[in-house]
């Protein structure tokens, strides 16, 4: 219940966080919402000696509409994502899926840059990210760098960030007239998704997202080529564990996810107008 | 470190480790402990507070993140004539509590619903109770008196 | 006009509103030290060795003791029925039986110190071969404890009657599993303790029984029981699991004396998890046979009941199964046996119901089956069957005398609150569409015995000089609104206003004995004493009256809607409870009296309860829509303090039907010790419910009253559990382990289609 002892820094700008994860390397963590880090360190799984507070940089966190892509900031809290009026208007799938994360309580704290860098493939975020063909922009003492969603998740728990570098951006490119889906199957209304799908069609294509099922979230590019190729919802769906590599535990064995995976899939894809 | 809460509309400095949750600054330094810890993984929602007029989950929050800012606790939601809140008032009018260990929380997080949408339906409430939980009510009557706070004049005000 | 049956709005929530309870954790105990305890993260080891010489070398540490620094004996066995062997030690002895098993006692100056320190002992230990299912455990092949050279802890062998089943046409049987479930209250276990100046422990302690807690202290710690004082603040629910002492608790109790100091602990969730006491837990076989008619003949119940680790309470709990055994049914010919054995988990513990939910949910569930079977409504079966209202006092094949009910009547209400014919037709609809999302209904008629031990109460009411009045009981409320309620009953008898009542409970100095509340016993002989002795001080109030008065004692009256007393006819001249409270105290002999009511032996509260869910057909997620309840707890007291125990109830039971289960791996490593894993239901997955209450006054005690506490959760876990089986039957499914989960309801969906036997049960 309580973490190990840390020393703790607030900081008053990105420069100043880059600085001290330079300068600290593995031994400093990054704290935005803390409801991704924090519930580790109670259970002591995780003992940065260094808390770096970058919670104080408002400025990293807004919506605003570029030429091309909404501009989420890094430090966007989950629920200013789904009651921005921007996001409902321009990304309403971002709004939806942002709006339910865990519960009120988290989205009050919670951001979507926290979220995406821990990196956890039963997040929903990163796979819905993926889905929309997201670019992640990235800052570290070298500058700024843009990192496309689909090279971002790297391994379990584990993304394309050097350790010196800040998550400043979230890009998702425009799509005013996108249908989409987004399925999450749970026990619990709170419960991380024992399996999840997000489907977007729109006139610039067709992305397909997979929550928990394999050790990072998935793009699920046999289903994307079946529809891209005319397939109907149902036929595009058996494709869905293609590539997949959902692990087994008492909620759900690889045969039952991989099942659920092609059934949720179906349903994103209808409401996605497939 | 010195850590400097309006807590309840009071200014509250208070040393503490960086390593000091909020639920227990509000605990053991200021002494309100109407606040309960029911979990260790930010499931239960006991120890839900309003941090600048929003429900946090005060066990999942560091005490020196939220430097400088207001909190509300269960202490504090009393109307300014000292009468009960709506909320409080209705969860007594329908028997929302029994041992009362998820009260504080329960009363909070309503708290924030009803802020930001002040016409619920049931199931956003039921929803929107997804991170409180309870174990002697069987949520009824928990529901059945946020929607009569939803309804209550004094919200509205 | 009576106050009793009234929704009278409770005395207690003020103060839980405004500034929250005082729970153990609450308590301003100054100059205090943390206790935490290093735990076993193996279910079956040998403990080579315990090495906390880093962590008593941390500043702020002040000691670390293991079971031989206590010296003290281990817990008895329960009620001398259980194998000796297997009482569980006061820490852990040589060798580790679960993980969470208590190995040593951290005393630090903080929390904070106290946890930093956790991580300084290291332990050593030798595995041994764990034996994590109770069916493998029953083998005897490995045993946890070899002196007792078996690891069955209890036994109940009645019956084996061979020709049980002859005279039925139709025989079905069924094996299901009732699953271990964790308590979970909201508050985890708390104990403080220090020693007063005059050498006395003071013990605070999160309990549902206070002078059990006082006794065990005494008898542990080799005090009197004068010499132990216990108060119990508000405590944030138990449900059973707080019902019995804790080793944790003794040892609080001896470091306070040891260290001079005041000490207190407070678990965390992922202890409780580990270390209160789990729920349930039952492997059973059950056999029905009747006729093609749908009258049944015989059943028979063999129970396999889970001890966990050590034999606690859980191990006897079959033997209120079998009390229960033909639950509301004449059925002329029915049996129960048992075997208790430990396994490396947890030990079990009573948990809302205690062994009765055991019996309602498997004589349910194969109700449903034969009814199947010989394709008549499941509803109409259970007609056919229940006891008739005329038939009581009810006697059942395993000698349970049942008082009074009236089971039809509950069935024709629930069915016409639930809407039951619409709800089949709804139901064909979507079966002879191939809806993907197919309805299920399910029933459950049950009935359940309250205040089944035989252990009467202390009720106590004084009426001061002031006029204000002070009841003492022994029931240990911890939600259940004694306070409310006892001040209703004296109100009532003696015409003073509630406001006017103050109730004492959970201190044994202020409370001389008391058994504490569980078991649904409080209201029919705690309330009952409360109010024996109120009547008794209106007696003695009416001598005095007499005396003051100068009048015949038959000629006094109280006037109830002002609390004072006249000499009938003379209204004008009348003695107000404060003058003579007054009087009273002058005269040296107080309005005052104390009754330790015997009880006058179990009620039987019954009901029946529909569930209404939906199956996702794709996912086997089950949606629970509606949930009708029916309940029958004699005469109501407080409809509202009532019905919240039926709703409360309900949602433990649905999550047993649905959600909840204690998982294990093979190497005893427990899979569902957060509130992340465990599936504690939340308000997201449950619907308002319809409640409704019949009352059939019970000739047993004077209130007319049964208890209600633990009727909700054993009458829903049944319907919500028949309903998703109905939910999927015409798909070939016959059964579903609980919990429904999706992957169990799939599962079983799926074999049925591909015609697959392997996971029969859907586990």
């Amino acid at each position: 219940m309580i973490p190990a002892s840390f020393d703790y820094v607030r900081v008053g700008s990105a420069e100043e966080a880059i600085g001290l994860l330079s300068e600290h390397g593995e031994d400093a963590k990054l704290l935005a919402g803390g409801h991704s880090l924090l519930p580790l360190m109670k259970l002591r799984l995780a003992q940065p000696a260094l808390l770096v507070d970058i919670g104080p940089l408002r400025e990293l966190s807004y919506v605003t509409e570029e030429k091309d892509y909404l501009a989420v900031g890094a430090l966007t809290r989950h629920h200013d994502i789904a009651t921005s009026a921007l996001t409902l208007s321009s990304a309403p799938l971002l709004a939806h899926v942002a709006g339910q994360i865990g519960d009120p309580q988290v989205r009050h704290r919670g951001t979507i840059g926290g979220s995406i860098c821990h990196g956890d493939p039963a997040s929903d975020l990163p796979a819905v990210l993926l889905a929309l063909g997201a670019t992640f922009v990235a800052r570290g003492p070298n500058g700024q760098r843009e990192i496309d969603a689909k090279d971002f998740f790297v391994s379990f728990f584990e993304v394309a960030l050097t350790p010196d570098e800040l998550l400043v951006e979230i890009r998702v490119p425009r799509a005013r007239d996108a249908l989409w889906g987004f399925e999450k199957l749970t026990k619990r209304a709170q419960d991380w998704a024992i399996v999840g799908a997000v489907a977007v069609r729109s006139a610039s294509g067709v992305g397909v997202g997979l929550i928990n099922m394999g050790p990072v979230p998935l793009r699920s590019s046999a289903v994307e080529a079946a529809v891209l190729s005319g397939a109907n919802a149902a036929e595009a769906a058996q494709f869905a564990a293609e590539g997949t590599e959902p692990s087994a535990d008492f909620n759900g064995s690889v045969t039952y996810r991989q099942h659920v995976a092609r059934v949720l899939v179906r349903r994103a894809l209808e409401k996605a107008g497939v | 470190m010195r850590i400097d809460i309006t807590v309840n509309g009071t200014p509250e400095s208070h040393d503490v480790e960086a390593r000091t949750l909020l639920v227990y600054y509000l605990r053991d330094a200021v002494g309100l402990t109407g606040t309960n810890v029911g979990c260790d993984t930010t499931s239960c929602g006991a120890c839900t507070v309003l941090l600048n007029g929003q429900s946090v989950k005060s066990c999942t929050v560091l005490a020196a993140q939220v430097a400088g800012d207001e909190v509300t606790t269960i202490e504090g939601m009393a109307l300014e004539d000292g009468r009960m809140h709506p909320i409080q008032q209705a969860f007594q009018e329908c028997h929302g509590l029994q041992c009362g260990y998820c009260t504080p929380g329960m009363v909070m997080a309503i708290a924030s619903l009803l802020a930001e949408n002040p016409e619920p339906t049931e199931e956003y409430i039921r929803l929107g109770l997804e991170g409180n939980l309870c174990r002697c009510t069987g949520y009824h009557n928990i529901v059945a008196a946020a929607l009569a706070a939803g309804g209550a004049p004094e919200m509205h005000q | 006009m009576s106050i009793l049956g009234n929704r009278v709005l409770r005395r207690e929530d003020p103060k839980f509103l405004t500034v929250g309870g005082t729970y153990v954790a609450d308590l301003a105990l100054p100059g205090s030290v943390h206790v935490t305890f290093v735990r076993s993260s193996m279910a079956h080891a040998r403990v080579v060795s315990v090495d906390s010489t880093n962590a008593r070398a941390m500043a702020g540490v002040l000691a670390v003791y293991t079971n031989d620094d206590l010296g003290m004996a281990k817990f008895p066995t329960v009620m001398g029925m259980t194998n000796e062997a297997m009482a569980p030690p006061m820490l852990a002895s040589g060798t580790v039986r679960y993980v969470g098993e208590p190995i040593a006692a951290i005393v630090a100056e903080s929390r904070e110190i106290a946890e930093d320190a956790l991580e300084q002992v290291v332990v050593e230990y030798e595995p041994l071969k764990v034996v994590i299912d109770p069916v493998q455990a029953r083998t005897d092949e490995d045993l946890l404890f070899p002196d007792a050279g078996t690891n069955t802890s209890f036994s109940l062998d009645f019956g084996g009657d061979e020709t049980l089943f002859d005279d039925c046409d139709v025989v079905v049987e069924l094996a299901l599993v009732n699953q271990r479930v964790a308590p979970c209250p909201l508050e985890v276990r708390s104990a403080a303790a220090h020693t007063s100046e005059d050498g006395r422990l003071e013990f605070n302690s999160s309990t549902q029984a206070p002078h059990g807690v006082r006794d065990a202290l005494a008898t542990f710690l080799g005090l009197e029981p004068d010499q132990v004082h216990v108060v119990t603040p508000d405590v944030g629910g138990g449900f059973g699991a707080k019902a019995s002492v804790y080793p944790e608790d003794i040892v609080v109790g001896w470091c306070a004396q040891k260290l001079g100091r005041p000490v207190r602990w407070t678990e965390t969730r992922s202890e409780s998890m580990l270390g209160l006491g789990h729920g349930r837990a039952q492997i059973q076989h059950v056999r029905i046979g009747g006729s093609r008619e749908g009258v049944v003949q015989a059943y028979r119940i063999e129970v396999l009941q889970d001890s966990g680790a050590y034999a606690g309470f859980g191990t006897v709990l079959p033997f209120m199964t079998r009390v229960m055994t033909s639950g509301p049914y004449k059925i002329p010919k029915a049996e129960c046996a048992s075997v208790s054995v430990v396994t490396n988990s947890t030990p079990t513990t009573a948990y809302r119901g205690a062994g009765r939910p055991e019996a309602t949910a498997a004589i349910e569930r194969i109700m449903d089956v034969f009814a199947r079977e010989i394709d008549l409504d499941p509803a109409e079966l259970r007609r056919r069957n229940l006891i008739g209202k005329d038939d009581f006092p009810y006697t059942t094949p395993t000698e349970t005398v049942y008082d009074v009910g009236d089971y039809h009547r509950a069935l024709d209400l629930a069915l016409e609150v639930a809407g039951y014919d619409d709800l089949r037709a709804e139901q064909a609809r979507r079966r002879a569409t191939g809806d993907v999302r197919q309805l299920g209904i399910g029933l459950s008629c049950y009935v359940e015995i309250t205040n089944g031990l035989p252990d009467g109460e202390f009720g106590a009411v004084e009426v001061r000089p002031d006029g204000k009045v002070i009841v003492r009981t022994g029931t240990s409320p911890h939600g259940q609104g004694h306070v409310t309620a006892w001040s209703m009953l004296v109100a009532e008898q003696l015409g003073v206003a509630i406001e006017d009542i103050e109730v004492v409970h959970g201190d044994t100095d202020i409370v001389p004995r008391g058994a504490g509340t569980m078991g649904s016993r409080s209201l029919q002989i705690g309330g009952a004493a409360v109010n024996q002795a109120a009547v008794d001080v209106v007696e003695k109030a009416k001598d005095l009256a007499a005396d003051l008065l100068e009048a015949d004692r038959e000629d006094i009256v109280l006037n109830k809607a002002n609390g004072s007393f006249h000499v009938v006819g003379t209204p004008a001249v009348s003695r107000s409870w404060a003058e003579l409270g007054e009087a009273a105290a002058k005269d040296g002999n107080p309005l005052f009296a104390e009754v330790d009511l015997a009880s006058p032996g179990p009620t039987f509260p019954f009901g029946t309860h529909i569930s209404v869910v939906e199956v996702d057909t794709e996912t086997g997620k089950v949606d629970l829509l509606r949930h009708v309840a029916v309940d029958d707890a004699g005469r109501i007291i407080s409809p509202l303090l009532a019905e919240g125990q039926v709703h409360g109830g309900i949602a433990q039971g649905v999550a047993q039907a649905l959600l909840e289960e204690v998982v294990y791996d093979l190497e005893g490593n427990p899979l569902t010790s957060t509130l992340v894993d465990y599936s504690f239901i939340s308000a997201a997955e449950l619907p308002s419910y319809e409640t409704r209450f019949t009352e059939t006054p019970t000739p047993v005690n004077a209130l007319g009253a049964k208890g209600i506490g633990e009727s909700g959760t054993i009458g829903s876990t049944p319907a919500v559990h028949n309903a998703v089986c109905d939910a999927v039957v015409h798909l070939g499914v016959r059964h579903i382990d609980m919990p429904t989960t999706p992957i169990r309801v799939w599962n079983a969906i799926n074999d049925a289609a591909t015609g697959d036997e392997s996971s029969k049960g859907g586990r």
